[in-house]
């Protein structure tokens, strides 16, 4: 079993909800990444999905996109990603990580040698944005021969088709983009994301994390009601662009930050 | 996959892939409404209403067909094969660009959508879009990079008093892929009323086979006007590609005449060992960007890298994917032109035929005047000017030290 259903059985056990924070691997500058990551693990993290920088990342909003733009300033690239992987495991061998970006620079490396060198650096999930099932039957079956979960993406346009194919391939979790938009927009409706998780939990059985959208301790206990794991990007992303200045103060800052969403989450499951 | 000639009318398959490019490389939430795009398409393509009034309002709004022109002093002095222009130029709007706007305007209205959306990147498709969008009495925004608009202030004008919003992209190389991406996102986020008028064969399925059958009107024409002409086909054809939906629309009716020579001219900008260029089929690698798979300008990372070319309207790091089958097939030989010999080809076609060509179009003119001395002079080489180069006075002036 790997780490990520191994982290979620363990909540499920609890009756918790997973708080699952996204930063830009590089962002503001590489040398932040790792050392954030533990902190956020300490902070109330129960998985870290961690963006591969790209330079045409077209489902992002603008906050997400100058994080890419920062990262690539540092010339951050796909093997570097693995290489803060590799060094976070070091110190942390329990606490999964899903890369979350674009198809292109997995194209580029080859899905082989991405897949064994994802799996060496400790990586336990995927995520790519634009390779939708349709067109990712050969990655797919690479990452699922090195162990590693392939997490695919619904959203409030997907029909019960779409819902029922994606349930086929998706392992570890499946993330419901919770509006028609893109990262860090301000249109999250909670309503409208528990209606349409009724179907996606009758075709589904794997945990189901809600992305896009969630700013702020209220949203992430309302969101956490309905969730199997909270996503919050964008949101922390801002924060670190404030201090990419003064990047010594990011860990504390995003902690204050990730703590009081964790209180506010752990609050809701016992309400 | 090795691609053979006898599949190459039929692609794309079903999924949108020509070989192992096109495809659908979106986010999840795009995928049905490429899916009721496809539906609509594929109906619309088959209704003899649609077909009509497509037909009436390129024959009455367009100016179609537009005529093919023998350019008898440029090919006297070239010494060579004769050389024909087929006149997209003369189209309303300046290019070919207005051939797929019109159509796919026509498909928006039928599918309900009252927004239209699309990206430019000199401008001429979104003037052809804000055009169509102006007639329909449809809202329209049009996406353009920064750099883009301040090269291009005329086009942004002329967009602006045709009623459409022109948006400033300021992310990335703030050029024409970083418009794509915002009329992605922006699709993306009224995706229930908003109709996105892609301009070139490139993006997901549907919109290379679409935008190429809404192109092809080029082709179909010339052919049966070469043929009335001359008795013959033409011996060759010369487009330029950006994205490649001029030469798309000019080489695909010619595709099983196998005695057709068929060359497809990218921007070589400054030249493409100095790789300041905009030539992904000659000098690029495949990879996967804005919807589809194809040859990518990009680096070693699988990063998008900057462009070159004194033409805005190739200045795009990628290619539609049905070029790139093409040329893994051989059907078509890919060539690129530099900025210096594309000037001199603009420079030669006015003094002599008094033909101001577009940029664009000049490379495929500087290419075929390479070609014709090569051949003789009953043979024929065929042309596409894809647009006039009204828009490109200010471009031209500059680089002549010439202030306007």
């Amino acid at each position: 079993m790997g780490r990520i259903t191994q982290r979620f059985e363990t909540l499920s056990r609890q009756h918790k909800t997973a708080l699952v924070p996204f930063i830009t691997a590089g962002d503001p500058e590489p040398s932040v990444t790792v050392p954030l990551m533990h902190a956020m693990v300490a902070a109330g993290a129960d998985l870290i999905e961690l963006g591969v920088p790209f330079s045409d990342p077209m489902a992002d909003g603008p906050v997400i996109q100058r994080s890419s733009e920062r990262a690539l300033a540092h010339h951050v690239s796909l093997r570097d990603v693995l290489d803060m992987v590799q060094a976070f495991r070091a110190q942390d061998v329990e606490t999964p990580i899903v890369l979350m970006g674009y198809l292109n620079p997995i194209e580029v490396m080859g899905y082989d040698s991405f897949a064994a060198r994802a799996g060496d650096a400790g990586v336990d999930g995927v995520l790519v944005v634009d390779a939708p099932p349709e067109e990712s039957r050969e990655l797919v079956e690479v990452l699922r021969a090195a162990a590693l979960d392939l997490v695919y993406l619904l959203a409030p346009t997907s029909t019960p088709e779409r819902i029922a194919r994606i349930a086929e391939v998706t392992s570890g979790f499946v993330y419901y983009v919770s509006f028609k938009g893109v990262t860090g927009a301000g249109h999250l409706d909670v309503d409208q994301v528990a209606a349409k998780l009724l179907p996606i939990r009758r075709m589904i059985e794997l945990p189901v994390g809600v992305g896009f959208g969630i700013r702020d301790a209220a949203s992430a206990a309302q969101i956490a009601r309905v969730a199997d794991a909270v996503i919050i990007g964008s949101a922390t992303v801002r924060r670190m662009e404030d201090l990419a200045d003064t990047p010594q103060r990011i860990p504390d800052t995003v902690c204050d930050f990730l703590s009081g969403l964790r209180a506010a989450i752990d609050a809701a499951g016992e309400s | 996959m090795n691609p053979s000639h006898d599949d190459t009318m039929q692609l794309p398959d079903a999924g949108g892939h020509f070989g192992r490019y096109g495809g659908m490389f979106v986010a999840e939430t795009l995928m049905h409404p490429l899916e009721e795009l496809r539906v609509a398409y594929e109906r619309y393509l088959k209704d003899q209403t649609f077909l009509a009034e497509l037909d009436a309002d390129l024959r009455d709004y367009v100016g179609r067909p537009s005529p093919v022109y023998h350019a008898e002093r440029w090919s006297r002095e070239l010494g060579g094969a004769q050389i024909f222009l087929k006149r997209e130029d003369l189209n309303h709007t300046g290019a070919h660009k207005v051939n797929n706007t019109v159509g796919q305007a026509l498909l928006a209205q039928r599918m309900g959508k009252t927004r239209i959306i699309a990206e430019t990147g000199a401008g001429q498709h979104g003037v052809a879009t804000a055009t169509v969008a102006a007639r329909l009495g449809l809202t329209c925004v049009v996406y353009m990079g920064e750099v883009d608009m301040a090269r291009q202030e005329a086009n942004v004008y002329r967009m602006r008093l045709l009623g459409a919003e022109v948006v400033a992209v300021k992310s990335g190389s703030r050029t024409l892929k970083d418009a794509l991406n915002e009329a992605l996102r922006d699709w993306v986020t009224n995706v229930d009323d908003t109709f996105y008028i892609i301009g070139t064969v490139a993006g997901p399925h549907p919109y290379p086979a679409m935008v190429r059958d809404f192109q092809t009107v080029i082709g179909r024409e010339a052919r049966a006007q070469l043929l009335e002409r001359t008795g013959r086909l033409p011996d060759a054809l010369v487009a330029c590609v950006g994205g490649g939906s001029n030469a798309i629309g000019l080489f695909h009716p010619f595709l099983d005449d196998a005695e057709v020579a068929i060359y497809g001219i990218e921007a070589a900008g400054e030249g493409l060992a100095t790789g300041k260029h905009a030539a992904p089929l000659c000098a690029g690698t495949p990879g996967v960007l804005h919807g589809n798979r194809t040859y990518l300008m990009q680096d070693r990372d699988g990063q998008i890298i900057a462009t070159h070319s004194i033409s805005a309207g190739l200045d795009y790091p990628g290619v539609g994917p049905e070029h790139a089958w093409l040329k893994d097939s051989g059907r078509v030989r890919y060539e690129a032109i530099t900025d210096t010999e594309a000037l001199a080809a603009f420079h030669a076609l006015t003094h002599i035929e008094g033909i101001i060509p577009a940029l664009e179009s000049s490379h495929a003119l500087a290419y075929a005047a390479k070609l014709a001395p090569t051949m003789t002079k009953d043979q024929a080489i065929l042309v596409n000017l894809s647009g006039r180069g009204d828009k490109d006075m200010h471009t031209v002036a500059a680089r002549e030290g010439i202030q306007l």
